[in-house]
């Protein structure tokens, strides 16, 4: 099996976030909010830092 | 001292409104062992599935990827903190070991990928099982 580096960003963002969501928040509509907050941070996270790199190198 | 009286005070309603100790630690070794279990007996169904989907699939994808899984060993620190979060999977790691998967060495990115999907799955395993620990403690309200 193989994927992008992209699909592996979401993946590992989706699974890390349901998690945290569920073990960081007390209230199922908290843990809903928390883990698309932390979906949402570790894919535009790791854009940033791609461009950052790319900026870096060139 | 006054830090000591303000723990205390804080942790006696918690342990009266949880369970008995033995069932709390029961619940913690559940959770490590099989992802989600610790949920499961406490009767957050919906929780525990999520989490015993998500790992597992965190997990497979890491296998799929042919990703390494670490074996107890004593040489470069890192590959001693990957061989700790691999062991945060429980039965998933005992599984893998049995049937050597994992065992090739990683020369591609995709690989290198499925290495950290399997530590990290391990991470997150220990941190939901603390979750069941707590919420079976009462520490946790709900």
């Amino acid at each position: 099996m193989t994927i992008t580096h992209f699909d592996a960003v979401l993946l590992f963002s989706l699974f890390t976030s349901i998690v945290f969501g569920i073990t960081q928040r007390a209230e199922p509509r908290m843990m809903i909010r928390f883990g698309a907050f932390c979906f949402v941070l570790f894919v535009l996270g790791t854009v940033a830092g791609s461009w950052l790199m790319w900026l870096i190198k060139h | 001292m006054m830090a000591t009286e303000m723990a205390n005070s804080v942790q006696v309603p918690a342990r009266a409104a949880g369970r008995s100790s033995s069932m709390a630690l029961l619940v913690l070794i559940a959770g490590w062992l099989v992802p989600g279990a610790g949920h499961f007996m406490l009767g957050k169904w919906v929780r525990g599935l999520l989490l015993f989907v998500s790992l597992m699939l965190m997990f497979g994808v890491g296998v799929a990827l042919q990703g390494k899984i670490y074996s107890p060993n004593t040489g470069d620190l890192l590959d001693i903190l990957n061989f700790v979060g691999d062991l945060g999977t429980g039965l998933l790691y005992v599984v893998a070991r049995i049937f050597d998967l994992g065992q090739v060495a990683v020369v591609t990115v995709s690989a290198d990928y499925g290495t950290k999907f399997m530590v990290v799955a391990g991470l997150l395993n220990v941190i939901a099982a603390v979750d069941a620990h707590s919420l079976a403690t009462g520490r946790k309200a709900s």
